[in-house]
Formats: structure tokens, sequence, C-alpha cells
């Protein structure tokens, strides 16, 4: 069992948790990510590191409440255990040796985006972290990333923090003002990264995305989360999951998220029936 | 007088119609009086043909006669002064290729059910005998198993039993490795599974789960933990897919994700457990190995219409047990054989709608020594289906390879390990079953994973 340390909403959506895990938190990198479960029933679910502390052996996740998992999750406490936890997996980012990057998360990305920016800034490069949220009130992580970065830019889809436009919009603008990125890294919805990467290839930057498709074990065994990359089949636990976003088939991807929509839906459903008290058995 | 039918007791069976609908076990087993009655059929060879035919040499004669005597409980403990998981042996082992291959009962009529008796001395144990409490002198010395499957449990049982300290580490959140995610349900029922590792487990065995090595620890840390001898018991690895279009395809499975939604996550529970699976109407399963049948076979009491086995060569060369076969075809499995398909149809959204095959025949032998199917001239047809399932193999894992220098693999990435004495490249690390061979057999797995306490014994003994 891992014991929840510390839990913080970030957003009505969003919350942070920091869990008791030394094992995987002296291992841990950028770029790499756990797989939970939450009680014996419960489905393995993979979520990005969005830090780590070594010496109190801890590893923090970010996660969105979307489904019967998360929310489940999201109703555990400060001293609740998770039932299994399981990590490092999947390859670390390779972030030595660059100069100038551009880190750019989209909503819930931000939360992966920031342990990125955090190493790379720690390594001595300049860092511009460019974040894109639906609207003002689901900004997470600004602070945090502000002390990581050169420079922090902020936009919302609906304008109301003053800065509208995508992120998209931000990098295009940095980039015809002659700024000059060795590297981008770009997390968040699938369509984001994929405006990203397109935009990048024009200007012959190379782009670092992280995928986050349908998972079971984690160890390569299943083979359920392949991504089709350069042509070729990756599995994006052992392959990845970080990818060059301008050899990945995003589209391909998009439809794969889809596979268990329904199911997805379903197993929700019975789960708020079950709480409320009403058979859907 | 031994008795001299030439048929087997025939086991009792769930009725194919019934059984094809849900998950309980296939196979019902022997009662006392069947079992006593099959016993009878040994002849008590001299030369015992059977026991060199049995990868772990389990003294079957010896086990048999005990049951023809009623002393069911000695007979168990028979069996396990060699085989530490007798209940799942006796069940998924293909007893035809070994022990009862040789069994000279086997030469007019059919051999004696050595798996059969093997299943059940074992059911009896466990539903009738109080597991003894086991006194073990401790050694004082750690050895840690990579891998809690058929090596990797039969491996540490075997060194506990010698006094070692042993330490599982699992990847999973529950132990048993293939036994667990792999067979089926109505195949090798989990129960059973669970009661062979707790009977391990009993033995001072500890299973750490949660634990991916390559990842939270490398060999050489577990060295530095104090270990002196590591067995790496990982299992096969990556599923291999065709490399045709439209594998990518919502509704195109590998066997390993289809099983293991089914069997470890409980998809058939859905939703009552979180982990869904997506069965369809006409479910194609590509392979002719007893994943492909267990995949089949799990389609259907998933409720698809028509589940086809598509295999590129003749029912003579399916590496699947003939029983999986047959029960296969009891159920309502269609065979499509002498097909290959060539690629995968799409709708316009991205899932499955059919599948385009080639007709093959056989030509000369190829260098597995079997007939090289080749396709025949525009025989391309198209099969409609709505779920795909691949289960034509698997590629080694490279999770623990990729991080130990000074261990040596096969081109193909299999680890290099001395058929004896298991041992690797590297110093104190040992490493069996499917890592090693490729995918294989239980009992092979098992064999190896004796082999392997044996020479870790020796081992740890030369170095002090």
């Amino acid at each position: 069992m891992f014991r929840i340390v510390r839990k913080q909403i970030l957003n009505p959506s969003v919350t942070l948790m920091e869990v008791e895990a030394p094992l995987i938190a002296r291992k841990a990198e950028p770029g790499q990510f756990i797989i939970l479960r939450v009680n014996d029933e419960g489905e393995r679910i993979p979520l990005t590191i969005a830090d780590y502390d070594r010496e109190k052996g801890t590893v923090t996740i970010i996660f969105q409440i979307v489904g019967k998992t998360t929310e489940i999750l999201g109703n555990l406490e400060e001293g609740d255990a998770i039932l299994d936890f399981v990590g490092p997996l999947g390859v670390p980012s390779h972030l030595e040796g660059v100069k100038k990057a551009a880190v750019i998360g989209g909503g819930l990305g931000t939360a992966i985006a920031f342990p990125q920016a955090k190493k790379l800034h720690s390594l001595g490069a300049e860092v511009d972290a460019i974040a894109g949220f639906r609207n003002k009130e689901l900004i997470i992580l600004e602070e945090e990333l502000k002390s990581v970065s050169n420079r922090v830019f902020i936009t919302t889809d609906d304008g109301s923090n003053g800065n509208k436009g995508f992120v998209t919009d931000v990098l295009k603008k940095l980039l015809e003002e002659g700024n000059k990125y060795d590297l981008v890294i770009a997390i968040g919805p699938l369509v984001m990264m994929k405006a990203v990467s397109n935009l990048t290839k024009q200007y012959n930057i190379k782009t670092i995305v992280s995928m986050n498709p349908i998972m079971i074990d984690g160890t390569g065994m299943c083979g359920g989360c392949r991504v089709t990359v350069g042509g070729k089949i990756k599995f994006a636990c052992v392959d990845g999951p970080d990818f060059d976003g301008h050899e990945v088939d995003f589209d391909e991807a998009m439809r794969r998220q889809l596979m268990y929509r329904k199911e997805e839906q379903v197993s929700l459903d019975a789960h708020k029936c079950r709480l409320r008290g009403v058979d859907n058995a | 007088m031994p008795n001299m039918s030439p048929k087997k007791v025939p086991m009792p069976e769930q009725d194919p119609n019934v059984r094809n609908k849900n998950f309980l076990e296939v196979a019902l087993g022997y009662t006392e009086e069947m079992a006593k009655e099959e016993a009878q059929r040994c002849l008590q060879c001299k030369h015992r043909p059977c026991v060199e035919g049995c990868p772990v040499n389990v003294q079957i004669p010896d086990f048999i006669k005990l049951v023809a005597e009623g002393r069911f409980e000695e007979a168990y403990e028979k069996i396990t002064e060699t085989n530490s998981l007798p209940a799942i042996c006796g069940r998924v082992c293909p007893q035809e290729t070994q022990c009862e291959k040789l069994c000279v009962r086997g030469k007019k009529g059919e051999p004696v059910g050595i798996g059969r008796l093997e299943r059940f001395a074992a059911d009896w144990y466990m539903a009738n005998a109080k597991p003894k409490e086991v006194k073990i002198e401790k050694l004082n010395k750690k050895v840690a198993v990579i891998g809690s499957g058929p090596a990797g449990i039969t491996c540490a049982g075997d060194l506990a039993k010698m006094g070692y300290d042993v330490t599982i580490f699992e990847a999973f959140h529950t132990p048993g490795g293939v036994l667990m995610y792999g067979i089926p349900e109505f195949r090798l029922p989990k129960e059973l599974v669970q009661k062979e590792i707790d009977l391990v487990k009993n033995l001072g065995v500890e299973i750490k789960t949660n634990m991916v090595i390559g990842k939270v620890f490398t060999l050489d840390e577990l060295f530095n933990e104090g270990y002196e001898a590591i067995f790496i018991a990982s299992g096969a690895g990556l599923p291999s897919f065709l490399g045709i279009e439209g594998e990518n395809l919502n509704g195109v499975y590998s066997a390993n994700e289809f099983l293991t939604r089914i069997n470890l996550m409980k998809a058939y529970k859905f939703p009552y457990s979180d982990t869904p699976v997506k069965v369809g109407k006409t479910v194609a399963v590509v392979g002719g190995g007893n994943v492909a049948m267990d995949a089949a076979r799990s389609a259907k009491r998933l409720g698809a219409k028509n589940v086809y086995i598509i295999y590129r060569r003749s029912e003579e060369e399916m590496p699947a047990r003939l029983e999986e076969i047959h029960h296969a075809k009891e159920e309502g499995i269609i065979f499509k054989l002498l097909t290959n398909p060539v690629r995968i149809i799409g709708t316009e959204d991205g899932w499955v709608k059919g599948m385009e095959c080639v007709e093959m025949e056989l030509g000369e032998p190829d260098a597995s020594g079997r007939r090289k199917p080749v396709p025949k001239p525009n025989s391309e047809h198209v099969i409609d289906v709505d779920t795909v399932i691949i289960a034509i193999g698997q590629t080694p894992n490279p999770l623990i390879t990729s991080t130990t220098p000074g261990l040596d693999t096969k081109k193909w990435g299999g680890i290099i390990a001395d058929e004896e004495t298991l041992e690797t490249s590297k110093p104190g690390v040992f490493a069996g079953g499917d890592a090693v061979t490729g995918a294989a057999t239980v009992i092979l797995a098992m064999g190896a994973g004796k082999k392997a306490a044996k020479a870790i014994d020796q081992y740890i003994k030369s170095k002090n």
C-alpha cells in the first residue's frame, strides 16, 4: 500500500497527490510514469510522474477526474493509501546538452511538462514555458513554472486571463521574433501536440511529445499502447512515452484513444449509481 | 490384476454448449473411484519410460500405485518430491508429447491418464489434507527470483526447501505470471493457482509485487542489497504483430492484451470490474498455438457469434495441444486453415470491419522441418470480422537485458544461459523459462526452475 502524504486540489477537476513510494522516488526521472490501481476490481491506469523527492521518498502525481478510477482516486484523502503503485516505467527524457528549450503544456499536460522544465533548468538550459488552458479557473502550476523558467506564457482559450489564444499562437510568435530553440517539448492533448509538431516541423526544430495511450501492464507485455512512429509500431510503455513529434501518427493515436469511450461512460455511470444506492446490475 | 481396458476412464466434462457460455472449468476431474480405476491401468513397468518423458522426473508409477491403493495424500507427496505445482501440471502439461507418449499402454490403446491422475491427487490434497508445517533449517543466504510464473515459483520453492531466503520480484500486482494473466479460468482456475502460490509462500518465500526489475532495481543493485544469486524468470515478453496494414485499427488485440484483460483484470465481469474488453460479433484469431485456442474460446464465452482460427498451415502443423483443438471445435470455433491474413480493413473512423486473406498451400519443408506454406495465386478473399486477435508469439522483453551490462543475449534477444546450469554470462545470474527459450510450455519453465535452484545452490556453496 502506498500512502498519500499530501493532497492539493489544483482546480475543480485536477488534483495533486504526493505519494509515499521511496523505491520509485529513488529512480524516477522526468518523462517516466507510474501505473496505479485503486482497489481489487480496479483497472490499471498510467499517470506520468509530475515530480519526485528522493529524500522524502515521495512521487507526485497530478490527475484529472475523467472516469471511475480517477473519481475514486480523487476521493482519497491524506493518510489514505493507494493499493498498487508501480514504476518508474518508460524511458526517461533525454534532456542533456540542450541550450534553449520551449516547454509547452496543454491543460493537464502542464503537470507533466513541469518536471521537464525543472530538469532542463537544473541542467542550465534557458527555458521558455508556454501553458494553455480553457479558462482562467483551470490554470495550474503557474508559480512552479515561473520558478524554473526564464519566461512563462499562459494562454486561455476564452481569454479570461487576458491572454486569449492557443499555445501554438505563442510559440509561433516567439519563433517569428527570432527565438532559436534547439528543443521543443510539447505535452498535452493529442490535438495540441499535433499542432505544435506541425508548426515546429516548418522550423525544423527537434520536438518531443509524450504519449499517454491506453495501457495495461506498462512493461511491454500487452501491446495495447502501440503507436505508429515513423511508420513503425512502437510500444509507448517500453519505447516511450517520449517520441519524436514529427514522426508520430497523431490521427491514429486519436482514434485509438476512443476505443473504450462507451465503456468508460458505462463504468462511471454504474459507479455513480452504486454510490447513490441505485442497483444498476 | 491391472485394469486392461484399452481406453482411459473418461474425464467428466461440462457439455460444450453449456461451457462455451461460462468461464467455469471445462474438465471436472475424476472422482476417487474413477481415479482408482484409471490408476489400475498402470502396469508398474520396471523400466519406467514415463519418468524419462517428464521434464521434472515425477516418479509416476510410484504415485499411481498409491492412488490405486487409495493412499491419495501419499500420492500427492510423492509427486511433490519433484514437482511443486501438480494441480497446474495435471491440467496444462502436454502429457501426450511427454510422459504419456512413452507409456507402454499407449502402444495398444490409450496410455494411462497420467495427467488426470496427477490432477486428481493434487485436487484431493487441496480439498482434504491439511498443509503440514514445514521445518526448514535456514542458511541465511538471500536469493532473488525475478518473475512469479512457473519457472520463478518452482525455483523459489526448491531453494526455500533447501534453506535459502528467497524473494520473488513480480511486476504485476498479482503473482502467478502467465498462470494468472494468460491461461484462462476455464482451463486453469485462478483460485487453484493462488493455492499453489500460497504453498510456496508457506515455505517462507517472500513475494514482492509491483516490482519491475530493470527499472526499480537493476541486477547490480540487487547484488548490493545482499542477494547472492539471481534467477531471471521474467517470461516471454513483447507480443509480435504481423506487420500488415491495419494492425493498429481499433478492435485489433494482441492475444496477450485480450487474455490479460479477461483473466487478470476480470473483464468478463465488467462493469463490476473496471477493465473492459471489446469482443464484437465476429472474431478472427490469427495463430495455431494454445494461446490462439485460449483467445478463441474466451471470445466465444464472451458472446461472439462466430469465432475463427486463422492459421496459415494445416491442422497437422498446429502447435496447440490436440485436446485444446478438440475442445475448441466442440465449442463451435471455426477453423480456417491454410489461410493467411494480408491486411485488416477498417471503417472510416478506424474500426475493424474485415480482414483480407489468401489461401495457402504447403510446399517444401522449411527450417522448422514443417512444410512451408506458400500463397495460392488469385486466392484473395475478405472475411467480415469486427475483432482481430493476433496470437503469433512474442519477442523478448528488453527491460532487464537493456539495463544489465555483461548479460549476453542471442540475436533475437533471448538471454543466453547454459543448458544444464542455466548460468548466464554474468556471474551469479541464472536465467530460465521463456526469457531464454522464447514462448514454450509451463512444464519446461518449471523444469528450468528446478535446474536453476540446483545450480544456484551449488554456485553459492562453492563461493563460500
